[in-house]
């Protein structure tokens, strides 16, 4: 039910970004997913791609900083309302929200939205509970 | 103004009588009653009675910064606690600071010598002391204090920060000398213009400006801004604190040290060896009437010159000219003194960072600024920003505790900052005096 998520920190400096997406892109990882979040000084990049390890490694000998995290991949209707239904679920289970990102998805009915949580245990069996489809990590993978 | 007319105007013979007749009492003194300086003399195979004349004073040897760490707290002092009645600090090396004592004589001698260094800038009794200087540990805001109550003006003690309040002050108490540190002298005036407040319609005569360096060009615009004139002044709390040397109003040429009782050498930093009137280098300074805290040819690491030409202000005293630098790697930040391996044992403390550090000082309007550039590793890598910037503000608070000066933490990718090969860089000081 979780997610590998790898995060990389970034300064805020030009062509820092192309540097990640240029070795991963040598490396032949693909990217599935990604969210960037800044501050004044510096970005942290979270990627989710077809091959953790390989991504891991080749970044790391390019001397980044790369974090391994676990995220939840919910699926959601593609309609008006789906995402807010999710949230008031959280919500009114008192599940905190860290931060959260939509994935890029060629087709289908549904949406992707990756997740991060405080307590990710709490989170899936609140989820669950409520008949939200959590998607396993080797699917969201190969998506 | 003079203050102390026989003092400071004594013929050179007369004053080096009287230096020479000092310098074997304290020199008696501190062998008698420190022991770091009986080891110290009994090293070098010096005895007091060895000094016999004033040149002598080679003979013996330096007193390091480090010697007063090795000595912390107490130790140096030459006389029982029971007759310290104050006690100062300032920055150490790393993170103890240096103490310094004072009986109740040492503060007498300091409040006349600070009433001096007041009157030389154009202060006299009927003056309002605007006093910015901190009070505190640090020695800036009561030296003057004392001095300026001995002076028999009246003194403000403001102390630092609060700017809007104290343009508040400077207009309602009609202030006539400012004494504050020269970037807070130019803080001061954009404030009292954010404030509609025109500074040169204040009652302000008279800047005295130190413990940071300046230049001339700085003095020129704080004249012209303020509507002042502004002086420099030298002091360091190990030697007594403000009150070492001051220039004169009259030539702006110059800071004339108070050398009936500190003698000052200017000497190689490298070699230690005595240079001439004239030739720059690092300031040396013997204490010949404290009590509590003598030191015998301290090192101050600041870089000056000496020169004896007389002045046309009367004074008879040796000038030093204006501190140019350092030859050890302290800063001054805002008044503070910071010596980067300061930052170093706060990054020692923590075990989530590596103790690779670059700090960037520079000025941004008049107030100096200090960013410290930390390395991000695996251990304190966090997706989520907020743990990030926690880490940022906890080090920028463990920084202001131990240093007392704010900076701003950055962090950057691994392996960027310059490792130690040799000498590392560990300093950009951007500002341009």
């Amino acid at each position: 039910m979780r997610v590998e998520q790898i995060s990389i920190f970034l300064e805020n400096r030009a062509g820092r970004l192309a540097e990640v997406t240029r070795v991963l892109g040598k490396a032949g990882v693909n990217i599935r997913a990604l969210s960037l979040a800044d501050t004044s000084d510096f970005g942290i990049l979270r990627l989710i791609v077809d091959d953790n390890d390989k991504a891991k490694a080749a970044l790391k000998e390019q001397g980044f900083t790369v974090g391994k995290s676990n995220v939840v991949a919910v699926e959601v209707d593609d309609r008006p309302g789906g995402l807010n239904r999710i949230l008031e679920i959280l919500s009114k289970g008192n599940i905190n929200v860290e931060y959260m990102y939509a994935f890029v998805q060629h087709s289908g009915e549904n949406a992707v939205i990756i997740f991060r949580f405080d307590d990710i245990d709490a989170a899936i069996k609140r989820l669950l509970e409520n008949n939200i489809k959590v998607l396993e990590g080797k699917t969201v993978y190969t998506m | 103004m003079i203050y102390d007319e026989e003092f400071e105007t004594l013929p050179r013979e007369a004053l080096e009588a009287i230096q020479l007749k000092r310098l074997q009492q304290v020199v008696e003194k501190v062998y008698a009653t420190v022991p770091f300086y009986k080891k110290a003399f009994d090293e070098k195979g010096v005895k007091p009675g060895d000094i016999r004349a004033l040149e002598d004073l080679q003979k013996l040897p330096f007193t390091m910064k480090q010697d007063l760490r090795d000595n912390y707290p107490f130790a140096m002092f030459a006389t029982p606690m029971e007759n310290v009645v104050r006690i100062h600090a300032s920055s150490g090396t790393t993170g103890k600071p240096t103490v310094v004592g004072y009986t109740r004589r040492d503060i007498d001698t300091w409040s006349d010598l600070m009433a001096r260094t007041l009157a030389a800038a154009g202060t006299h009794k009927g003056d309002i002391v605007h006093n910015a200087y901190g009070y505190g540990l640090f020695t800036g805001g009561l030296g003057f204090h004392y001095g300026a109550e001995r002076l028999g003006a009246s003194v403000i003690p403001v102390s630092g920060g609060n700017t809007k309040r104290q343009v508040m002050l400077m207009k309602d108490f009609g202030a006539t000398v400012l004494s504050c540190t020269p970037s807070y002298a130019l803080r001061l005036g954009e404030v009292a213009a954010e404030e509609g407040v025109d500074f040169k319609s204040l009652k302000f005569r008279i800047g005295v400006c130190g413990a940071e360096p300046w230049s001339e060009n700085m003095r020129k615009e704080i004249e012209n801004q303020l509507g002042i004139d502004a002086v420099d002044i030298y002091g360091l709390s190990e030697i007594i604190g403000p009150g070492v040397a001051v220039e004169c109003v009259e030539a702006k040429q110059g800071l004339h040290i108070f050398e009936d009782h500190f003698i000052p050498e200017i000497i190689d930093p490298e070699t230690g060896e005595v240079l001439p009137y004239g030739e720059p280098g690092e300031l040396v300074f013997t204490t010949l009437t404290k009590e509590a805290f003598p030191l015998i040819r301290y090192r101050t690491r600041d870089l000056s010159v000496l020169y004896r030409e007389p002045c046309r202000c009367g004074r008879t005293l040796v000038r030093m000219g204006r501190v140019t630098g350092r030859s050890d790697d302290m800063l001054i930040i805002r008044g503070v003194n910071v010596f980067p391996s300061q930052i170093e044992s706060v990054l020692m403390t923590r075990k989530d960072v590596a103790p690779y550090y670059l700090l960037i000082v520079d000025r941004k309007g008049h107030m100096d600024t200090l960013e410290v550039n930390i390395e991000v590793n695996e251990n304190v890598f966090s997706d989520a920003v907020k743990d990030l910037q926690n880490m940022e503000r906890e080090i920028e608070k463990d920084i202001k505790d131990l240093l007392g000066v704010s900076c701003k933490v950055r962090l950057v990718e691994p392996k960027t900052i310059q490792r130690s090969e040799g000498k590392a860089k560990r300093v950009i000081d951007k500002r341009k005096l």
